[in-house]
């Protein structure tokens, strides 16, 4: 049984996500999610642009309100309200994927770490609570744990003349500063080298195993996944299509998505590629039935009419995955074996 | 005759504090009908090396060597048989396809656009038919001429990229990072239209990309570049699979293979920056990153050895191996 089953920190309950965009149809981005995330767990949330992935982590992080449904985060439903919104975003932080884009090129590292603390107050607020310590201190603090040592080396530093790696390192220690307890990462290292990308991965696992902390990934690589997820939840247009634990989505995936994910990873040499013909449709004209049904190979290739679902492939809506109970695939061929 | 030969390839940049050497010594080939990745991280020349195929470096470059396009040497070429050659010769497909594409004109009239500059002779009527051609063979329908970039996805955008380098009928594509942007279905999409161009129309390809797992799955050959200078080569699979170089082996690590169970909560990284081209590090330069540094790395700088039957590396560890099982 999964961690989060016992003890969710963050929870999307029937969460659904609607903007008018001026078509005749609302974008329905994020169309009944239900995920729950564990303390202390690394959650992948994996799928291809425009799957709802980035409007689904918005929506938890507060900063898109649902249309439909609720996010729970430690047990109480989050309010909208400004101070609890505030309150709410020094525990939940965002680290998004193009560190140069996220730091202000005209503030030194001690700045760009020490705005977090001034708009939350964060010093006055420990000063209060019995805690003797200053901004600077907490600054080094976060620096350190984002693996930038010694910190005061990095203080006056501006964020060109670091190297990628560096920066994407004074992000995190920006949102380590708040002493946060869950992390959302929007692709963290997809705009970084591949000699700094296992490097911050492992800095993120050791966050989690040091600090206790719970991760959200979003991503479209796989690989991440296998280096430091827990659990991954598979989302096309708008809902979650296969969520399991890390080995078993990726070393037994049911849903032909995920088989067709998988298929194209180009370390995998053992498996025939399903390329996808097109790109995830448009969110305003979900398909009927199984909104993968237009794409998916095993109804192309006749598997869904041997196993004589192929009516409901293309006809019958399928139910929303719960958050809880393990491996499960939103598809009518694994329904009805049961799994 | 060999498609493409790079011999002995340098490039230095005149920069404000100082020279800077980009390039050091580089040696490839390129066949017709042949693909070939090169890899590397930031800044270790790949792309300088790419660009320097159609000799488009600033004016503050001084470029040394051979870079021969079907026996025609780039750098010592006259400006009208360079003309010809870029496009026409060999072509380049850049990353980001969002902002080399011109936001206000039909992509159809912007792949027509080098036809029109470089073979005067042909009728509009003539290049139009060429367009759908070109659209077809990078798998966009032939209506999607009539669009503008933003209404495309990144996919067929990228897709329009490759149909431009493609209008001329080039020998030779060389395309910088052309997936970096793109998601992993879209990726294999664009991936598998680059092979099979390759096979089908006889082109040679030279694939630039930091993912070694991409490089090794769509390419022939593969070369790796560290710090200016080529440290392994080989072909592609062989490479990836079983790198022989302490820094092929980390790339190739550091995208891991999903089931292995020591990639597993074990992000694989490389420590440190690659080094400051100005102030390269004595001996081999990669010593002071290098896992299994030996005591003479920082003395010896590493000439090419064999590692394994067509496969070459610059190390010393690579040169004892080889010696020691006899």
């Amino acid at each position: 049984m999964s961690v989060a089953t016992s003890n969710p920190l963050l929870e999307a309950r029937g969460l659904a996500v609607r903007f008018h965009a001026g078509g005749r149809f609302p974008v329905r981005a994020v169309d009944g999610v239900e995920l729950a995330i564990g303390k202390g767990e690394i959650v992948a949330l994996v799928g291809e642009s425009g799957c709802g992935k980035t409007t689904l982590a918005r929506t938890l992080l507060g900063l898109e309100r649902p249309s439909d449904g609720s996010v729970v985060f430690d047990g109480a439903p989050l309010s909208y309200r400004s101070r609890d919104l505030r309150r709410y975003r020094r525990r939940v932080q965002l680290i998004l994927q193009d560190p140069t884009g996220a730091l202000n090129p005209r503030q030194t590292v001690y700045e760009s770490v020490a705005e977090g603390l001034r708009i939350h107050r964060t010093v006055a607020r420990k000063q209060r609570a019995g805690v003797d310590t200053t901004e600077g201190e907490l600054v080094a603090e976060a620096l350190a744990k984002a693996g930038l040592r010694p910190p005061g080396n990095f203080f006056m530093s501006y964020a060109h003349e670091l190297s990628g790696g560096q920066r994407q390192r004074v992000v995190i220690a920006g949102a380590l500063a708040l002493e946060p307890e869950l992390l959302v990462a929007d692709e963290p290292v997809s705009s970084l080298d591949a000699s700094i990308r296992g490097e911050i991965l492992a800095l993120l696992l050791r966050l989690r195993d040091d600090l206790g902390l719970t991760v959200l990934v979003v991503t479209h690589d796989l690989g991440l996944a296998w280096n430091i997820a827990d659990r991954i939840a598979v989302m096309y247009l708008g809902r979650i299509v296969e969520v399991g634990t890390t080995e078993q989505v990726l070393q037994g995936p049911q849903h032909p998505y995920t088989q067709a994910l998988l298929s194209v990873v180009p370390e995998i040499e053992e498996v025939e590629p399903v390329v996808l013909v097109g790109e995830t449709p448009d969110p305003s004209l979900i398909p009927n039935g199984c909104r993968f049904h237009p794409r998916c190979q095993a109804l192309a290739a006749g598997v869904a009419a041997e196993a004589g679902v192929a009516d409901s492939c293309v006809g019958e809506p399928l139910v929303v995955l719960a958050s809880t109970g393990g491996h499960r695939a939103a598809c009518w061929l694994c329904l009805d074996n049961g799994a | 005759m060999t498609l493409l030969q790079i011999r002995d390839l340098e490039v230095v940049y005149r920069t404000a504090s100082g020279p800077l050497p980009a390039v050091r010594g580089v040696n490839l080939e390129v066949a017709a009908g042949q693909s070939i990745g090169l890899a590397g991280e930031s800044g270790c020349g790949k792309s300088t090396v790419a660009s320097t195929i159609l000799r488009l470096q600033p004016a503050s470059a001084e470029l040394r060597g051979q870079v021969l396009v079907e026996g025609e040497d780039v750098l010592t070429m006259r400006w009208a048989p360079l003309r010809t050659l870029r496009w026409a010769g060999a072509s380049m497909v850049f990353q980001g396809a969002l902002h080399s594409l011109n936001p206000v004109r039909r992509v159809g009239r912007q792949i027509a656009e080098p036809i029109r500059l470089h073979e005067p002779s042909v009728s509009a009527g003539d290049a139009a038919k060429r367009v759908d051609e070109v659209l077809e063979q990078v798998g966009l329908p032939r209506s999607r001429a009539r669009a503008y970039p933003h209404q495309l996805s990144g996919g067929q955008r990228q897709r329009v990229m490759i149909a431009m380098a493609l209008a001329c009928r080039p020998r030779l594509v060389i395309a910088d990072e052309p997936t970096t942007a793109l998601d992993v279905m879209v990726q294999a999409q664009v991936l598998k239209q680059l092979t099979d161009l390759v096979h089908d129309l006889g082109i040679g390809m030279l694939l630039i990309s930091h993912d070694l797992s991409v490089l090794g799955s769509t390419c022939d050959r593969v070369a790796v570049m560290y710090a200016g200078r080529v440290v392994e080569e080989g072909a592609a699979a062989q490479v990836f699979a079983d790198p022989r170089h302490p820094y092929s082996a980390a790339l190739a690590r550091a995208f891991p293979r999903i089931g292995d169970p020591l990639a597993r909560f074990g992000p694989s990284g490389l420590p440190g920056d690659p080094p400051d081209p100005r102030d390269l590090p004595t001996g081999c330069s990669f010593h002071p990153r290098c896992p299994v540094v030996l005591s003479s790395c920082p003395q010896i700088d590493p000439p090419h050895v064999p590692a394994g039957p067509g496969r070459t590396a610059a190390c010393l560890r690579v040169g004892d191996e080889e010696r020691e099982p006899g």
